[in-house]
């Protein structure tokens, strides 16, 4: 059993801000953090790994930093962990990185199963993990919440989808999306910190995947496009509505209406 | 690299692309601008030439636009009936069909009764709906409804296609972009059309603090996932004009590597931090019986009744409903708080609340700082007349 965790080095905050001047985005600071949700995908893989045996892969598309990243991956249990890396893939939208991550995935021989987080906090886009599975022409379950049953065959799993909760049963090759309810992640362990601090984190260029055609990837690659980039519009605070207590009534209403907000 | 394309007629040699690069990738050639293995095709060169004399050679995947036209939209079954999403973007597609000459048509997939919840979308003026109507679609299976959806598309070359931000449609959206290799923006809050059919997309990123415009320029169809609530519903036509077209299906549609084993509806209990509605009744609230006319209202508006903490000292209700630093910390998108003074340790628990309204008689309680809309009055007359008007409405 092959399981892949695919991970992702996001900014440690969420507060930015926007240069009024350029409107470019401001990142204050340059500290990261890995994406929440990959650690609840990683604690899935470690879990399955722990009732069908064989391996845990980490991976990810982004810088060298990332290597910070996937050395915690290993404290916390994973077999291997590998950075796609190339400054070809800088820019890319979320067709060219889906992309990226099924090319590495094919160069890593293929997974019996995927495991993402359900989104990242930067982007917030929740889109990569399935459209991962179209690439390699697999089936998926997305928002995960619990596994039903898991061996060596096949994975049951139970998503949230609205107002229903649905089981459903894949064979593998397969990917899954989690949520956070799914399970509580473990820390990284101190002793698997120290036996795991020489292991190497591979690194696979442009050069090393198999499609070679420099159009899927980075920012070529990306059909979507960002025009510009501005603040939220912050809503006035302190309106005071004023007459008679119907009237005020019925303005704050209509307001809430207009906007709807009810 | 192969990709930036430089053309030495048109550039000035105005040193802009030189100056501008991040990386340090360009410099002044004998032949004009080159172009070295620092570039990370970032595209500040291309956008800051002002004679266009730089350019990417090859975007994506170039469609023809003009062979792709009018509006296809994903209109999502929940339990039996079409999710309320769908009539929104319904009316957003009118607006902006009507400003390039498109068709909006609609897409349904789905078990028994699909065809039956068709002729209801023709109600809101729709030209064409496409219906797939096989047990097989009972229950969502991302890959063959991806299958389902992708012949449609392929049949009809829609121009954009719009599916509601749902848990459903954002797991059926990204495979659809990746089969037609297009591009797809998420949780779009706003849309509109230029004349070159090009979508303007504005969607949240970083949790909401920054607003990202997005445009597909290249290639279509141009996919969008758009939240629930946001857009103005359609209004249903006079006249009705639409014809309902019903999709074969083969066996090889049927074939899913997904087994569904059990569909259960939730019933789940939603903590206050979960709900978009909260109504807080504070100490200006006097008795048991008047905490239930604030219940009365948080249920009609369709959220919950929350409490300050010396309501929950008094025991009327439990630490579970109570907002503040010793109870919990709430980000709804409406709070109305009813005779609630506001001490710090109940504000800083709810002020990122996107509307805060605040009813209280003392003019100087410290909530109306925080409050975007401030009625200075009894909250035992402001709740009647409140409530009066959601009557009204329900009625209509």
């Amino acid at each position: 059993m092959k399981i892949i965790v695919c991970m992702k080095q996001v900014p440690a905050t969420t507060q930015v801000e926007i240069d009024p001047e350029t409107g470019s985005m401001k990142r204050s600071g340059s500290s990261t953090r890995t994406n929440p949700y990959d650690l609840f995908a990683l604690e899935t893989a470690l879990r399955i790994r722990e009732k069908t045996g064989g391996t845990v892969t980490a991976l990810t598309m982004g810088p060298d930093q990332a290597v910070s990243m996937m050395k915690d991956a290993y404290a916390m249990g994973a077999d291997e962990a590998v950075i796609l890396s190339d400054r070809k893939f800088a820019g890319s939208d979320v067709l060219a990185t889906s992309f990226t991550l099924s090319q590495g995935i094919r160069a890593l021989g293929g997974a019996d199963l995927i495991i993402c987080g359900k989104q990242t906090t930067d982007g917030d886009t929740s889109q990569v993990g399935p459209a991962l599975a179209e690439h390699l022409h697999i089936p998926h379950c997305a928002w995960v919440n619990g596994l039903v049953c898991v061996d060596s065959e096949k994975i049951q799993v139970k998503q949230e989808l609205g107002e229903v909760t649905q089981v459903s049963e894949m064979k593998y090759p397969c990917l899954i999306t989690v949520d956070k309810d799914i399970f509580v992640p473990r820390l990284p362990s101190y002793r698997k910190k120290k036996a795991t601090q020489n292991r190497e984190v591979k690194m696979l260029h442009l050069a090393d995947l198999p499609d070679q055609n420099l159009t899927r990837y980075g920012s070529i690659g990306s059909p979507t496009a960002v025009d510009r980039m501005f603040a939220p519009e912050s809503k006035a605070r302190q309106i005071h509505l004023e007459g008679t207590v119907s009237q005020k009534t019925e303005r704050l209403f209509a307001l809430l209406t207009e906007q709807k907000i009810i | 690299m192969d990709l930036l394309k430089f053309d030495a007629e048109l550039c000035t040699l105005c040193n802009k692309c030189i100056q501008k690069c991040p990386f340090g990738a360009l410099n002044m050639g004998e032949k004009g601008i080159e172009v070295n293995e620092k570039c990370r095709m970032c595209g500040v060169c291309v956008k800051v030439c002002p004679q266009r004399a730089i350019r990417f050679e090859q975007k994506a995947r170039s469609q023809d636009k003009k062979d792709w036209k009018g509006f296809l939209i994903f209109a999502e079954q929940e339990r039996g009936k079409i999710h309320p999403v769908v009539f929104e973007l319904i009316g957003e597609a009118r607006k902006m069909a009507e400003k390039v000459g498109f068709d909006v048509d609609c897409l349904i997939i789905g078990g028994k009764g699909t065809r039956e919840n068709a002729r209801i979308l023709l109600e809101y003026g729709v030209q064409h709906v496409f219906v797939f109507e096989d047990p097989c679609f009972e229950g969502f299976r991302a890959d063959i409804y991806t299958d389902a959806a992708a012949e449609c598309i392929s049949r009809q070359k829609p121009a954009s296609v719009l599916i509601g931000a749902t848990a459903l449609g954002r797991s059926l959206a990204p495979r659809l972009a990746t089969r037609f290799h297009t591009g797809l923006t998420a949780d779009c809050t706003s849309l509109d059309i230029r004349e070159n059919t090009d979508m303007v997309q504005i969607r949240p990123a970083f949790g909401g603090n920054i607003m990202a415009q997005i445009l597909i320029t290249d290639s279509r169809p141009q996919f969008a996932t758009v939240r629930y609530r946001v857009m103005d519903r359609a209004k249903k036509v006079e006249a009705p004009s639409g014809i309902i077209e019903d999709m074969g299906i083969s066996d090889e549609m049927r074939q899913s590597g997904i087994r569904i084993l059990s569909s259960q509806v939730i019933e789940h209990q939603k903590s206050i931090e979960e709900e978009d509605i909260l109504v807080v009744a504070g100490r200006g609230v006097k008795s048991e019986r008047d905490v239930e006319m604030c219940r009365k209202l948080a249920q009609t508006l369709g959220g919950q009744l929350a409490f300050t903490r010396p309501m929950v000292e008094d025991g009327y209700g439990d630490q579970k409903h109570q907002i503040g630093l010793s109870g919990r910390t709430v980000r709804p998108k409406l709070i109305i708080t009813l005779g609630v003074s506001g001490a710090i340790q109940f504000t800083a628990c709810m002020n990122q609340a996107e509307c805060i309204v605040a009813v209280n008689t003392d003019p100087e309680a410290p909530i109306f700082k925080i409050a975007h809309y401030c009625i200075v009055d009894d909250l035992y007359q402001v709740v009647p007349v409140l409530m009066e008007c959601l009557k009204n409405r329900k009625e209509e």
